[in-house]
């Protein structure tokens, strides 16, 4: 039996991982992940899990430590956020090589300089070449149950790679929610037991991880990951499906809203709900707007997304990051390289927003469908990089 | 060796992984090798410092002997040279000539 609990996102993602009950958790405190791992260290001192919680001195040991633990055979998991996660860059690499299915909740902040704790894409969206999948949740219970179904992604034998599951700093992680929360039984079973591949303190089979690998193998070392991660497509909707059974939602690659005919916003993370009530909004005033929302952005659902937006007339895709030097931001790309490679030619606009934590209002999103309008009626788009909300 | 038959990426194991132990003698680190090491019979006297001190175990000893250096392996350091001992100098650094 379900039950509702008033959470905020890092405790719900605690929850989640309480009710996963890992082997292996290594913890290093940054804002906005801090409350997550504090919550989760009350479950490990209340005696509700039986995972080993390791303190370590920096986000490169939570890492390592992480690593470590999942080579020797244990289901591990860590957490961070912005100049944690980039602290960890250099192993994060090697996690996602060494193909272990770690999961890290991944609490969006803005990557400094200047120095600022809030929200933005830029710590994790740096990371998406390293080989990890990358869930982003829109609101709490989205993040509960995205840390759930990472575990079984990850470790599903088609893909064994770590998982990052993204909420949006302070907002999501910050914002008190009512949370649906499963029985710790039905996550255990739903999750399962963790059958590794050649744990290293197996002494029967004794294995090497991470040897010296040069220019005669090193590029048929990195070309399985590539086949992983287009298996994880699959398997995250595989996984979606079989969760719903679960929680009644089902989750999929991405989600879409009132898409009949639309001009369309395409987004990822708590802005989506936003975006939704200015969907509302427009479509009040007779404007066929639409939404397509992103939950896998690792993999990218290329196919599946060109096929979703195919009858659009114009599309603007708003990015929470910046590519500096990039062509738009870094879903954007995404998109357009998607829409190119199917054929179509939607006219399609880059709408950079709430950089280190700078609101988006629904009239900041009506702003970007004001925009798609013009460029749907003449289709021509005048400026293709476009700034929401920011002062000139 | 041919690259056409190395394994293809399809055939390797998971994430890199050597699945098997004590593989790295199949690796033959010996072709980093600038100079080899070679060994004067008449002057050694099988103390072994050699032995103990090459960090590739590429000397081989049968019966506390010195018998021949494992030049597959042997990436021509030179540590054995420098540490046999100064009155007996049984082993001399020798340029690979290609």
């Amino acid at each position: 039996m379900a039950k509702t609990l008033a959470l905020t996102g890092n405790e719900a993602a605690a929850y989640a991982m309480m009710q996963i009950d890992p082997d292996v958790v290594a913890a290093y405190p940054i804002t906005p992940q801090t409350a997550l791992m504090q919550k989760f260290a009350d479950f490990v001192s209340d005696g509700d899990v039986d995972t080993e919680l390791i303190l370590v001195e920096s986000e490169h040991s939570a890492m390592s430590a992480t690593l470590g633990a999942s080579a020797g055979g244990a289901r591990a998991m860590t957490a961070t956020a912005a100049n944690g996660l980039a602290l960890m860059w250099e192993i994060v690499y090697i996690a996602a090589s060494n193909r272990l299915p770690i999961v890290m909740p991944v609490v969006n902040r803005a990557l400094s300089g200047p120095i600022n704790i809030l929200c933005d894409h830029s710590d994790s969206m740096g990371t998406r070449d390293s080989g990890w999948i990358q869930l982003y949740s829109e609101n709490a219970q989205e993040a509960y149950e995205n840390v759930i179904q990472a575990v079984r992604i990850a470790e599903h034998p088609d893909v064994f790679l770590p998982v990052m599951v993204t909420l949006d700093g302070f907002i999501i992680s910050h914002g008190m929610e009512d949370i649906t929360i499963l029985e710790k039984d039905e996550v255990r079973k739903f999750v399962g037991e963790y059958k590794p591949h050649y744990p290293l303190l197996n002494s029967d089979h004794p294995v090497t991880y991470g040897p010296i690998d040069f220019h005669d193998y090193y590029f048929e070392h990195k070309r399985p990951q590539v086949d992983a991660m287009d298996n994880a497509l699959g398997v995250i909707q595989e996984i979606g499906k079989e969760f719903a059974g679960l929680c009644g939602r089902e989750y999929g690659l991405f989600d879409t809203y009132r898409m009949e005919d639309a001009e369309c916003v395409t987004i990822l993370g708590s802005t989506a709900g936003t975006a939704r009530a200015a969907v509302d909004q427009m479509r009040e005033q007779g404007v066929k707007a639409g939404l397509l929302k992103l939950r896998a952005f690792r993999p990218f659902p290329a196919a599946e997304l060109a096929a979703a937006l195919k009858s659009a007339k114009a599309i603007a895709v708003l990015d929470r990051s910046i590519s500096f030097g990039g062509h738009g931001g870094p879903v954007f790309m995404e998109v357009c390289s998607a829409l190119y490679n199917a054929g179509l030619h939607i006219p399609v606009l880059s709408f950079i927003y709430g950089l280190g934590g700078r609101a988006a209002e629904i009239e900041n999103i009506v702003e970007a469908y004001d925009r798609l309008q013009g460029v749907a009626r003449t289709g021509k788009v005048d400026n293709l990089i476009n700034y929401l909300n920011l002062r000139e | 060796m041919s690259q056409a038959k190395e394994p293809g990426y399809k055939d390797l194991a998971i994430g890199g992984k050597i699945l098997e132990a004590g593989s790295s003698e199949k690796y033959e680190t010996g072709g980093w090798r600038t100079y080899y090491p070679v060994h004067d019979a008449e002057k050694c006297i099988h103390c072994l410092l050699c032995w103990i001190l090459c960090p590739d175990g590429a000397i081989i000893v049968e019966d506390g002997k010195w018998t021949g250096f494992d030049l597959k392996h042997c990436k021509g350091c030179g540590i054995c040279a420098e540490e046999c001992p100064p009155k007996v100098k049984a082993i001399t650094m020798m340029k690979e000539e290609k």
